[in-house]
């Protein structure tokens, strides 16, 4: 057993590091600073760079345009990228359709989409939830009706992340109403500008348009835009959902936020006293470091079993519960640390006017960032389904 | 001991309770807090004449109700249950047990004021550097003739944008954060010299950004006596942390009962997700946390009038358990709610957000934390 990385992959460290630095565009860090709600191109910005360069999905097979790094160079890169407070890469295409589409789908449909997706000129969104299917995913009720070559889709979806960006969008659809309930579900893939497509904002807790509402009312989707086999879109969705919970340990970010509370801390003083010296704050961030320490070598660890080959497995539930309780202790501290300008909200009021932060910089999104982060524990299947996983399948309970 | 209310505190409850749930539902607080001004001066006039409880804990012969700080906990707990942005905090509170106490010159009318629904008030008294410290002060208040000149700058003043006075802190001698020297001024906030950034907060009130130059006040502006002014200070603000806890556990009880209510309706594998054994034991735990809220904010109230020390450690014992509950309860509601939690539509959000300002509002509970420790165990190391 060792903890040190190869002279390679130090190597390769240094590379990834250079390139970051070299190449991440600098207005990009002025939208991150000012922290507004970013606009499409912004998202788009780095993307473009990393597709470029070959490095937009560092875990396709290099048959489809991935960079063909073992785990752990994947791991570096994901470190570097965070370290550098780098945005991330929207997860939607590169992280969970196009694997799907790449594992099930079609030589033309690979042919049509995987270009797209890696390039970004196709962004994608994710019609899973519904209104009535949250954690019970398998309940949703949006219908894909057979005519001729199309299915004829109706339905909501709701919760659709960035979907107002969205070209394309892969949804889950019931095909079968009479099948048991995981087995009458298709996975389609739905063009955003199909007539019948209705895209309606969710303003969330901290003022942000994050999330929508997707109606669809008799959209005509052709059915070789549907992945795998009619009614066994299930086995692709929980293919989708192992991966979207890999990566989501977040610890490199949290390194970073916990890098801000503490810098927060240092200027923040009572009585004389930063409260980086305060011994009850001080000991806030130590506990908080060494639960991030211990979700660390946990990752460190899966990540060794999947060099070794072995896919993501339920332990990955464990990496999301506590990756996301610290990213929302993180939010809890610095909310803290900023006081009293913690409460101001100038967000778009007046509707005329300067905008201005009130207060210091660190402090003015502290609480719109600490409401927003409560969605951690709920999206991605919740940190109550998260124990029911580990509990089932890894405890046998 | 006795933990029953009177006929009048139940009658002012009832008053207040069929006032938020008539003229104050949630529609109707949402397009308060998204109108212009942010708030509705009409209804400040309804609390004062017609409910008449703007009085409650002023004596009869000033013109109130002849109530004290249960009065207010009343009253600010189902303001608390409406989510209630009107300025009852900074004006009968705050304002109303700085003149109470510590008198001064304008004091009898300015209470009249306050029961007529004439006058509002805003506390200011936080400035940039000061975190919690109520005596740390930049703010200046240098002896003029007979009055004094006013200069400083203070923040995330809760209410400044409907206030026509402030009640100000500043520094008539000492070093910065010398207990002696303070001062308490009551200022009207139209005074030449002072300049105003108004903006809402994250939980539907509205603050400012207040700089003072050169204000000149007349020595009628006194409340209390010059530079002894922070035993007040203390006395006063603690007084709003006991009306805040009472506020802070309508606010919770009713998220409480929305989780409930959402937890029995919501079904998810077929069956309500009140059903699952998890749930139930977190709502037990929100229920937990509520009811030792309540206890804790009847201590409080009840020992506002001890000594310095017995109420100082009261407060801060107070003030540390409804932190800990908002924000176990306002997390717990939003987990519970789901995806709809997070929305800006539902009304539980809006609860979360008032009831995580609670939590910090005259001080963290780590500011209190170190406060109790200090007088229940001796000189912090």
């Amino acid at each position: 057993m060792n903890l040190d990385f190869s002279a390679e992959d130090n190597a390769f460290r240094a590379e990834v590091r250079n390139f970051i630095e070299t190449q991440y565009p600098q207005a990009l860090r002025a939208v991150q600073e000012e922290g507004e709600e970013m606009r499409k191109e912004d998202f788009l910005a780095w993307h473009r760079i990393l597709a470029n360069k070959g490095w937009v999905a560092p875990a396709w097979p290099t048959e489809y345009g991935g960079p063909g790094w073992t785990s752990v160079q994947r791991y570096i890169w994901s470190e570097e990228c965070a370290r550098a407070d780098t945005i991330p890469i929207l997860p939607f295409g590169i992280n969970m359709v196009g694997p799907v589409i790449y594992t099930f789908g079609t030589p033309e449909q690979k042919a049509k989409f995987l270009p797209g997706t890696l390039s970004g000129d196709i962004w994608w969104c994710q019609g899973y939830s519904e209104p009535g299917a949250g954690s019970d995913l398998a309940n949703l009720k949006t219908k894909a009706e057979r005519d001729g070559d199309f299915y004829i889709v109706n339905g909501q979806k709701t919760w659709t992340t960035l979907a107002q960006h969205a070209d394309w969008g892969f949804f889950l659809v019931r095909t079968d109403p009479t099948a048991k309930i995981q087995e009458g579900i298709s996975f389609l893939l739905i063009d955003m500008k199909s007539p019948g497509v209705t895209v309606r904002p969710i303003i969330t807790l901290g003022g942000e348009h994050e999330v929508n509402e997707v109606w669809l009312e008799n959209v005509r989707v052709p059915v070789e835009n549907r992945i795998f086999h009619e009614n066994k879109g299930w086995t692709c969705a929980k293919f989708l959902l192992a991966h979207e919970r890999t990566g989501i340990a977040g610890v490199a970010r949290s390194k970073r936020g916990i890098d801000r509370i503490k810098s927060m801390a240092r200027t923040e003083s009572e009585d004389g006293t930063p409260l980086i010296r305060d011994s009850f704050f001080k000991r806030k961030i130590a506990e908080l470091e060494i639960d991030l320490t211990s979700l660390e070598y946990t990752e460190l660890r899966t990540l060794a079993s999947e060099s070794a080959g072995k896919g993501p497995g339920p332990e990955s539930s464990l990496l999301k519960i506590k990756g996301t309780e610290i990213q929302q202790r993180i939010t809890e501290l610095a909310l803290e640390a900023a006081g009293h300008y913690g409460m101001p909200f100038f967000r778009g009021f007046p509707e005329d006017g300067a905008n201005l932060p009130i207060g210091p910089d660190a402090a003015h999104r502290t609480a719109p960032t600490y409401f927003n982060m409560r969605k951690t524990s709920i999206y991605g299947g919740s940190n109550e389904i998260q124990r029911n996983i580990i509990s089932k399948m890894v405890l046998g309970l | 001991m006795d933990f029953n209310f009177t006929d009048e505190q139940n009658m002012l409850r009832d008053t207040v309770a069929k006032f938020v749930q008539n003229q104050y539902d949630w529609d109707s607080r949402r397009a308060i807090v998204k109108s212009a001004a942010g708030w509705r001066p009409d209804l400040w006039k309804v609390m004062a004449e017609e409910l008449g409880i703007l009085g409650a804990p002023f004596s009869e012969d000033l013109g109130g109700l002849g109530g004290g700080p249960v009065d207010n906990m009343i009253v600010m707990e189902e303001f608390g249950k409406g989510l209630v942005v009107e300025p009852y905090l900074g004006t009968v509170v705050l304002a109303g047990g700085f003149l109470k106490h510590g008198g001064g010159a304008q004091s009898a009318e300015l209470i009249g004021s306050i029961i007529g629904g004439e006058a509002t008030f805003a506390f200011a008294y936080a400035e940039p550097q000061g975190r919690y410290n109520l005596a740390d002060l930049t703010t200046t208040a240098k002896a003029d003739g007979a009055g004094f000149v006013l200069n400083g700058r203070k923040a995330v003043v809760v209410g400044a944008p409907w206030a026509s006075h402030l009640i100000v802190t500043a520094r008539t001698s000492g070093g910065q954060r010398d207990a002696k020297g303070v001062t308490v001024f009551v200022v009207p906030a139209d005074a030449a010299g002072i300049t105003r950034r108004d903006y809402p907060t994250v939980d539907g009130l509205r603050a400012s950004e207040i700089q003072f130059d050169n204000v000149k006040l007349g020595a009628e502006s006194v409340i209390g006596t010059v530079d002894n002014g922070l035993p007040l200070v203390e006395r006063v603000t603690d007084e709003a942390i006991a009306a805040l806890g009472a506020e802070a556990v309508g606010a919770m009880r009713t998220a409480h009962a929305m989780t409930i209510d959402y937890a029995r309706q919501r079904k998810q594998f077929g069956v309500p997700i009140s059903s699952f054994q998890v749930l139930q034991h977190r709502m037990v735990d929100m229920f937990m946390h509520v009811e030792q809220s309540v206890s804790m904010t009847y201590m409080a109230t009840l020992k506002l009038d001890e000594s310095d020390e017995e109420r100082k450690k009261a407060v801060s014992a107070a003030k540390v358990q409804i932190g800990k509950a908002c924000k176990f309860v306002g997390q717990s509601a939003i987990q519970i709610h789901g995806g709809m939690g997070m929305t800006d539509e539902l009304a539980v959000g809006h609860y979360f957000k008032r009831c995580t300002m609670i939590e910090g509002l005259f001080g963290s509970v780590d500011h209190h934390l170190r406060r109790y420790e200090t007088l229940s165990l001796g000189e912090a190391a």
